[in-house]
């Protein structure tokens, strides 16, 4: 006799973006009608983005993954799979833009899930399903068998390094705080997840909150805390909820609170919204905001281990760092090493967004070469379109180009790209990006969040900022890529805080590997990519078009001629240049001079 | 006036005595009206007890807050790097243009939108992508940004 069959719909922000509320709220009424005897639930993010709405079936038969649900297929799904018993098979994962299907995940192939292991799969609001997955069975293992050196050595031996992008030995971190005196200690985690786009943090609190409180609650034992804080931003309303779920179920079932577990150890975790500021990711600027005030970085010394939250001695890690733990205590320093390279052991999740066939979020062993991350896992880019390069790391990071593709995902080979880990952002270009314009972008972002203490970084970005703007616009000098060199040291070693230090990364790695684009603006006054609109105007090729009107469906301001099976024309003078033919033409009969 | 004043009074009020409590005093008038309105400040002094210039200068300092009123529906354009990089600067395009906004405007003369730009949302593997109210629009283009907006139009809040 099987389970009786259960449906799971992907309820993360990416599923509801896509459409998941319409699907969820019509199989629920499909159920109430039906005699099925099926249960609905609610899980995380898979990490399978691109194909939201996701809707799971569990059965008799196995595992059943529907992609791109809307309410149409719903209804098919229910009625001839819940209901009938048959499959849908044109409905199920994984169809690619060429229309090949590959049934196998092809996605998953080359994962290994430790951060998230849970999401997509149990239902994030439901501390049961968490339990039925062996949660909390670390902290009753280091809280009834271990001390908290012992637990301590077991990160250290795990050689887990710090996940918001700079890689610090996470155990080290921990024995500062330990070692710190003071009655009173506090415990942080950061999930002021600022980088455009990442979304790595989000979808570990929204698929599995509990194993991030968890991992909190492990470290607490460590330095000796009571008292933790997670500072998540605003702007993920879906994640803070389920973080509030979470604490409520962990405070009811003894896993937070006081004596957790009948033990000596107390620990209690707060949440606290950030009100969106990307400096805020600085450690001693979010606790400055936790504390009400600005949120400015302080100088260091003193370092937080010492003198952190209010004063105290006060440990910060990310979000993915916590999240960790848990399985560390439970299978071992040796089994987590056994993943990832000698320098940087275990996983790293990656969210991947941009010209990328198959985008989502992705948990792979450190040390596999950024080819395999975006071409097998990612499926490469759409349109048959060429690789241009890959930014890691938001702000702070860099474009890493094609060239340098086989380099090894893991905290040293990236920085020696230029560019740097990060918190696990990977924004993919093609050749329709303007690395110039991409510069410029980041720079604008960089400006806009300088909290304004330190001159250099107040002042040089935006000076950096005037001279990418002109030379986007065609009004580059000859004397202006010296220029950028010049401010971005300067910038760089005379900023207190990682946001000045870093902020010219996304400049100076663009000019290292993309020189010739800049030239091309400042001398040629072209922008080769065909994005930088005051240097460009759009066409037709006659001959490559096959008058498909796909562009001229496309075109916002109606200013392409031509009809079925008539070459197209772009009237210049009614042109936006908003690029929308250039994307939807199938023959890339589209280009920009 | 009056009426605010009381509002943001019985809003403020719990928060009296709490340590850190700038940044949540100021998240929660703004939650239930919109935005800070200009006598907020002194009002987190006298009862909260929170130097108005400290309020003022944190309310100045985050994203977040803001000193106007907002239209009926509130759009949240993102520009994190993977919707720049999938054309969200046409998407911009496309709501300024339909909704008729001045290049220093925000806020339709009807009051009925307002469109501000955020850094990310955390949606970037459906970019382009835009929130109106509490609900996400993914994978947008001019037509289907024009189109939403449309349905919007007539709609209350």
């Amino acid at each position: 006799m099987a389970d009786k069959t259960l449906i799971k719909v992907g309820y993360a922000s990416c599923g509801i973006a896509a459409g998941a509320k319409d699907v969820r709220t019509l199989l629920e009424e499909k159920l109430a009608g039906t005699d099925t005897g099926a249960e609905l639930r609610q899980t995380g993010c898979i990490g399978i983005c691109f194909d939201e709405p996701i809707v799971e079936i569990h059965d008799d038969k196995g595992r059943w993954v529907y992609r791109k649900v809307n309410e149409r297929k719903a209804e098919r799904i229910f009625d001839e799979h819940i209901v009938g018993g048959k499959p849908v098979e044109g409905f199920l994962f994984h169809e690619l833009s060429d229309g090949t299907r590959d049934p196998k995940y092809i996605m998953f192939k080359q994962q290994e899930r430790i951060a998230l292991a849970n999401s997509g799969v149990i239902d994030p609001e439901d501390i049961d399903d968490y339990l039925a997955v062996d949660g909390y069975q670390a902290l009753e293992k280091a809280l009834k068998t271990m001390t908290p050196d012992e637990v301590l050595q077991e990160v250290m031996d795990s050689g887990l390094r710090g996940r918001g992008g700079a890689g610090f030995p996470a155990g080290l971190k921990w024995s500062f705080a330990k070692k710190s005196e003071g009655d009173k200690k506090y415990l942080v985690c950061n999930a002021d997840e600022g980088d455009p786009g990442a979304f790595m943090d989000r979808n570990l609190l929204e698929g599995d909150p509990h194993n991030v409180l968890e991992g909190m609650a492990l470290a607490a034992y460590v330095i000796g805390s009571d008292e933790g804080y997670v500072y998540a931003r605003a702007e993920y309303p879906l994640a803070i909820k389920r973080l509030r779920i979470a604490i409520d179920q962990a405070r009811e079932r003894g896993y937070l609170g006081k004596n957790i577990l009948g033990s000596d150890f107390s620990f209690d975790i707060k949440v606290k919204e950030g009100a969106g500021a990307f400096v805020c990711g600085e450690e001693t600027a979010l606790f400055a905001s936790i504390e009400g005030e600005r949120g400015m970085p302080r100088i260091r010394p003193p370092f937080p281990a010492e003198s952190g939250l209010w004063g105290k001695p006060t440990n910060n890690n990310n979000v993915e760092t916590y999240a960790n733990v848990p399985w560390i205590i439970r299978r071992g320093a040796e089994a987590y090493k056994g993943f990832g390279t000698e320098k940087s052991t275990g996983t790293k999740v990656f969210s991947l967004a941009g010209k990328i066939e198959r985008g989502g979020l992705v948990e792979v062993p450190m040390g596999i070469p950024l080819r395999e991350i975006i071409f097998d896992i990612g499926g490469g880019i759409p349109r048959k379109r060429e690789f241009k390069a890959v930014q890691l790391g938001g702000p702070s990071g860099g474009c890493v180009p094609a060239s340098l593709l086989d380099t090894s995902v893991d905290y040293d080979s990236i920085v020696a790209t230029g560019a740097i880990m990060g918190s696990g952002g990977m924004v993919v270009m093609d050749q329709n990006t303007c690395m110039v314009e991409v510069a410029r972008y980041f720079l604008s972002f960089t400006q806009k969040e300088s909290c304004g203490k330190c001159t250099f970084c107040r002042l040089g970005t935006l000076r950096m900022l005037e001279i990418l703007d002109r030379i986007t616009a065609g009004d580059g000098r000859e004397e202006d890529i010296g220029e950028l060199e010049t401010l971005a040291e300067q910038i760089m070693g005379a900023s207190l805080c990682g946001l000045g230090q870093t902020a010219p990364n996304p400049v100076l790695t663009t000019l290292k590997y993309f020189r010739h684009e800049y030239e091309a603006h400042i001398k040629d006054k072209q922008c080769p990519a065909g994005v930088c609109k005051p240097l460009i105007t759009f066409h037709v090729e006659a001959d490559a078009c096959t008058g498909c009107t796909a562009c001229k469906k496309a075109c916002p301001t109606d200013c392409i001629t031509g009809s079925k099976g008539v070459a197209h024309e772009i009237v210049l003078d009614d042109c936006i240049k908003c690029g929308s033919c250039r994307e939807v033409c199938p023959t890339g009969a589209v280009y920009t001079r | 006036m009056e009426a605010t004043a009381s509002q943001v009074i019985d809003l403020i009020r719990p928060f009296k005595g709490q340590t850190g409590a700038t940044i949540p005093v100021l998240q929660a008038i703004q939650t239930n009206l919109g935005f800070l309105p200009p006598e907020s400040f002194d009002l987190i002094e006298q009862e909260v007890g929170i130097p108005a210039s400290k309020a003022f200068g944190v309310a100045t300092f985050y994203a977040q807050f803001r000193m106007t009123p907002v239209g009926k529906h509130l759009i949240k354009v993102c520009d994190g790097t993977a919707c720049h990089v999938k054309g969200s600067e046409t998407i911009i395009t496309a709501i300024r243009d339909h909704l008729k906004l001045g290049a220093e405007q925000d806020t339709t003369d009807d009051m009925h939108f307002t469109i501000e730009e955020v850094a990310c949302i955390g949606c970037c593997s459906l970019a382009p992508v835009m929130m109106i109210g509490e609900t996400t629009f993914a994978n947008l283009s001019f037509e289907k940004t024009r189109e939403i907006l449309d349905d919007y139009s007539g709609k209350e809040a």
